[in-house]
């Protein structure tokens, strides 16, 4: 009974936690610049106004796609509230990508296609990382369930140093965050249009943004997943996690697609590393 | 419900401005005027914006251009002319290749005066494009209301 409970109070909670932490990223960011930047519910006006906009779509078959990518994205989150199996998350998770994907090919604008080619680009520099992170609760706490992990009274974050490091990495091509905001940006609108969004206007940009906020909901209990044997602490690294992204959008400059692919990777190996110790240190012991 | 009005996104179009005009456009961005205070933010995309703020008169190459990025925004929408050569042509009027302020060939809702036009007239223009945003917008609900009325009554009358 317990999953389901979770589960629904993510579909329900997770917009509008997501949105207000949208609301506290954009005024620290506004902060960190010096101005005195939007109201926090600002967010949600925003989306509430793409609502009241006129439907102008190019082809229908975006708004499919656009409303599929909405869906597997709640879906992969509901699944980890609900303390289902990680790999089977994170499956769903990429499949959600590859609806938006698919929904930015839909249309025939060259601006809209070199964003869906870089979010696949992003899609392979993260997936290998977000893989081993699940292999490495594996490890440590002996299942792929999330419900098992997050009792495990094991400190999972002492055993997987370089897996939490390597995900901070992917951590930031996941929120869109620079140096790898590469297919589409919260701030640089200017850049390629607006990448992989620049077809969707009206509801469709909504709901990219809401499927946005759910994601980043998701992602941020993922990092909870490293501290949960201890929630307060767990509470707290998941704030200074976002307090450091935050400040790394703001200092970075937006890096060649090559570099997040390389980056990607890196972190992955980073994560291998701590894997391949970690298995030595559990065959020595035994 | 007024979120149109909350949330203004904005495209800004250099027709045939000296850049002036842009200069103090962008220096609304900046953290001195910050408008994103009332939740303006400069995109760059037709298709995302509310408001269209274009710079200098009209040229014979840029007047396809500017008509198209008008006609690619989603209604509600409003357009603002910033400096006297978005309203009229400005010194420029008299040039062989000048067809005049931005009006010859889409609808302007506000012209902001001056040489080059002031951050804060900037503002203000927006601000009073708000007002007509809002207009414009429960116009359409309204008349989208109406066609759906008209429509369930044409249906009734078919079923009786």
């Amino acid at each position: 009974m317990n999953w389901l409970i979770g589960a629904v109070l993510f579909l329900i909670l997770a917009p509008i936690a997501g949105g207000l932490i949208a609301g506290i990223d954009r005024k620290i960011t506004a902060r960190m610049q010096g101005r005195v930047g939007p109201p926090l519910l600002q967010p949600f006006y925003d989306v509430g106004k793409l609502f009241e906009k006129e439907r102008a779509v190019v082809t229908t078959a975006q708004n499919f796609y656009v409303l599929a990518y909405l869906i597997f994205i709640a879906l992969s989150g509901a699944l980890f509230f609900a303390g289902g199996d990680l790999l089977l998350i994170v499956f769903a998770f990429t499949l959600a990508h590859v609806f938006l994907v698919l929904g930015a090919y839909a249309v025939h604008s060259p601006y809209s296609h070199v964003g869906a080619g870089r979010e696949l680009i992003q899609l392979m520099a993260y997936e290998p990382m977000i893989i081993l992170a699940a292999v490495g609760f594996y490890m440590v706490s002996g299942s792929f369930y999330v419900a098992d992990i997050v009792t495990t009274t094991v400190p999972a974050i002492l055993y997987l140093p370089g897996v939490f490091l390597g995900f901070a990495v992917i951590l930031t091509i996941k929120l869109r965050k620079s140096p790898f905001d590469i297919s589409t940006s919260h701030h640089a609108h200017q850049e390629i249009v607006k990448g992989i969004t620049t077809e969707f206007s009206g509801s469709t940009l909504a709901q990219v943004e809401i499927a946005h906020w759910y994601e980043n909901v998701f992602l941020l209990g993922f990092v909870f997943l490293f501290f949960a044997w201890n929630p307060v602490i767990g509470i707290v690294a998941v704030a200074i996690t976002y307090l450091a992204e935050i400040f790394v959008d703001n200092v970075t400059a937006r890096a060649r697609w090559q570099a997040a692919l390389k980056s990607g990777w890196l972190a992955a190996i980073l994560g291998i590393v701590n894997l391949a110790i970690l298995s030595y240190m559990m065959l020595g012991g035994a | 419900m007024a979120f149109l009005k909350r949330s203004p996104w904005i495209l800004h179009y250099d027709a045939s401005s000296c850049n002036g005009c842009d200069i103090e456009v962008l220096a609304c961005l900046t953290p001195l005027y910050d408008v994103e205070r009332f939740g303006i933010i400069n995109t760059g995309n037709p298709k995302h914006a509310d408001i269209l703020m274009i710079t200098g008169g009209i040229n014979e190459l840029n007047r396809a251009v500017v008509k198209n990025l008008y006609e690619q925004m989603p209604e509600p929408k409003v357009v603002v002319a910033i400096g006297i050569c978005a309203a009229t042509g400005g010194i420029f009027r008299e040039c062989y290749n000048i067809a005049g302020g931005v009006d010859k060939v889409i609808p302007v809702d506000v012209y902001v005066p001056g040489c080059a036009a002031r951050p804060e007239m900037i503002i203000d223009g927006v601000v009073k494009a708000l007002g007509i945003l809002e207009e414009k917008r429960a116009k359409m609900t309204g008349s989208a209301q109406a066609k759906e009325e008209t429509r369930h009554a044409a249906e009734a009358g078919e079923s009786t």
